[in-house]
């Protein structure tokens, strides 16, 4: 990994390194026609991830972290206006017609979201969600499949991975249906893993254990990952480097975010995590907002 | 719950819902002003001596309490009584009927379910002016009576192109189905654009669903994700309604059975409200309410089959 420390305004295109990243995006806006008037929701987002590197991005509600992950997996509700450039191994993802986009979606990416409750369909069996896109999207027979996904449970530490398969979402707790959730993507066996908050939704027991096996599976298997979080020491953990999202620009990312931040947003932001440590009458809260913002920007 | 005890219980409130209809229908029916005496002694009436034997051998002066005892006795001896207008035993009356009625409604059932779902998906999937479209058939088709559907099938495509019979219900097999056709779809018009309408919502809130974004971003194909994410998810108010409406059918198919001359339960009730033929109504009300509960028991027990979460009898 290199010692970088772009400072988001302007990616150089001069130093681009000559093999091209898993994923590069490239000043990539989206902008939504909102009551009239243009919302810019992602306002030139440009980073990369290496082959097998981990990406931590963070930021606030609605800084359009998530708006990210929906771009780069061209999931965007259709009202949407994309622009800038995405791609992949090479590939420009915004380019991609239907074959091509399905085809990266089986191989490619790999999506795990925040909420396993409400992204596994409650209907049909744990076996079925793990096995489906195996049998329907890469043709495997449904025997194989079980013996896959038995496997993959076993190795993402769901016991009695047999017994699983024949059971209902409901019928499993939220960290172990994320487990499977987990299990599900890495099943496919994607290049880049994106992970929108994958703990958000569990209690903090669960939360340590579902991101200990998506860390160590991850990175067994040498595979890339976006990692969105609030938590700021578990990015910095897990991840090689951080980009720190604020109203739809990445202001500062690097891998000195964590230690040495230096655009005043983050600088804030890292000042603002709650510590065991110390006591505190009153959280302390973000003076940082769109006006200062503005302002910054206007000066560089 | 298990099958047993669920079974018991809805047995019990079956039996309660029998008990207490049976009693609504006859005593209303004792309220209403006329008596089958007319129907029996003919336009001239008879005489003195006459009404005085009929009125004797058919209790019609017995007090209400007693009749209704009376009947309700027979009835758990399992005879439904004795038609005192057609002059034979009501379930020999019922038993000859019952078959039309329950072809009927089953072909309506089966066009309704076919044409509800497909219009009613592909007007939420397609959006814009098909969707218009069918919204607004679906108001045309909800808002038109039953009757004057029948009527204009019958001008069109019976009298005018002669493609079906007018009248009567066939000689069974092929001939009934070709006599039924006209009036299951006069009978499922309203019903089938209703279901549409439900299935078109029930499609629009799955396809939202998160879980549907997850095999979107998996790449399954479109179809798959429809087929088994969006219309399986949607199957609880889909059946729902069409449980609903094909209990309501068979009471429904009153109008429909007099438009087209079929001899079904149907028509049998109304001539027998009109008649004051106490036993025929009965009987056929019991029919009704048993067909009602029935369905909507097995659509309950369809749930469980349909989302796993809900148990049996359970009040999710």
């Amino acid at each position: 990994m290199t010692e970088r420390t772009e400072l988001t305004e302007r990616p150089e295109r001069t130093d681009r390194p000559r093999t091209e990243p898993l994923l590069r995006l490239d000043d990539v806006r989206a902008t939504l026609q909102l009551r009239g008037s243009e919302q810019v929701l992602l306002n030139g987002v440009s980073f990369t991830i290496e082959a097998g590197e981990a990406l931590g991005l963070v930021g606030e509600s609605g800084s359009g972290k998530s708006l990210t992950t929906r771009a780069i997996t061209r999931m965007l509700d259709p009202g949407f206006r994309v622009s800038g450039e995405i791609t992949f191994d090479g590939a420009s993802v915004l380019g991609m017609n239907a074959a091509q986009l399905r085809r990266y979606r089986v191989g490619d990416v790999g999506m795990i979201f925040q909420d396993p409750r409400a992204h596994v369909n409650p209907v049909h069996t744990v076996g079925d969600f793990l096995t489906e896109a195996l049998v329907h999207t890469k043709g495997v027979r449904r025997e194989e499949a079980e013996h896959r996904a038995v496997v993959l449970l076993d190795e993402v530490g769901v016991r009695n991975a047999e017994q699983r398969l024949r059971q209902y979402p409901h019928e499993l707790s939220g960290g172990l249906l994320q487990r499977v959730m987990i299990a599900s993507v890495l099943l496919a066996e994607p290049r880049l893993i994106l992970a929108d908050e994958p703990t958000t939704a569990l209690d903090v027991t669960a939360q340590s254990d579902v991101m200990a096996i998506l860390d160590e599976q991850r990175r067994a298997r040498g595979l890339a990952l976006l990692f969105i979080t609030h938590d700021l020491e578990l990015a910095a953990a897990c991840c090689d480097r951080l980009a720190v999202m604020y109203a739809g620009e990445i202001v500062e990312q690097g891998t000195h975010v964590y230690d040495a931040p230096t655009h005043p947003y983050t600088v804030e932001l890292m000042g603002a995590r709650p510590s065991i440590d110390e006591r505190h009458d009153r959280l302390p809260v973000l003076r940082y907002n769109r006006e200062t913002h503005e302002m910054l920007k206007a000066q560089a | 719950m298990s099958l047993g005890p669920y079974l018991l219980r809805r047995f019990g409130g079956l039996l309660l819902v029998l008990l207490v209809t049976s009693f609504l229908v006859f005593g209303l029916l004792y309220l209403a002003p006329g008596s089958p005496l007319a129907f029996i002694l003919g336009p001239r009436g008879g005489t003195p001596e006459q009404i005085a034997a009929v009125t004797e051998q058919y209790h019609l002066n017995d007090p209400f309490f007693v009749r209704y005892a009376a009947w309700l006795g027979d009835i758990l001896r399992g005879d439904l009584g004795y038609s005192i207008v057609y002059r034979q035993d009501v379930s020999a009356l019922i038993s000859s009927r019952v078959g039309t009625t329950l072809a009927l409604v089953s072909l309506a059932a089966i066009i309704i379910s076919v044409v509800g779902i497909a219009v009613g998906t592909f007007a939420a999937l397609r959006g814009g002016w098909s969707d218009q479209l069918t919204s607004t058939l679906a108001a045309i088709g909800l808002s038109t009576p039953s009757f004057v559907i029948g009527v204009a099938l019958i001008s069109v495509f019976a009298v005018g192109l002669g493609w079906f019979p007018t009248f009567g219900s066939g000689t069974g097999g092929v001939d009934t189905l070709w006599h039924l056709t006209l009036p299951a779809l006069a009978l499922s018009v309203a019903s089938a654009a209703y279901l549409a309408r439900i299935t078109r919502a029930a499609v629009l809130e799955e396809s939202g669903r998160e879980h549907v974004q997850t095999a979107t971003v998996r790449g399954l194909a479109t179809g798959h994700i429809v087929r088994h994410h969006v219309l399986r998810n949607s199957l609880i108010p889909i059946v729902t309604v069409l449980g609903l409406t094909i209990a309501t059918l068979i009471a429904g198919a009153v109008v429909v059975e007099n438009v087209f001359a079929l001899d079904g339960l149907g028509s049998l009730l109304v001539r027998a409200i009109l008649q004051r033929d106490f036993a025929v109504v009965q009987a056929v009300i019991l029919v009704l309410v048993v067909a009602f509960v029935v369905v909507n028991a097995i659509v309950d027990f369809l749930y469980t089959f349909i989302d796993p979460r809900i148990a049996l009898g359970s009040r999710q």
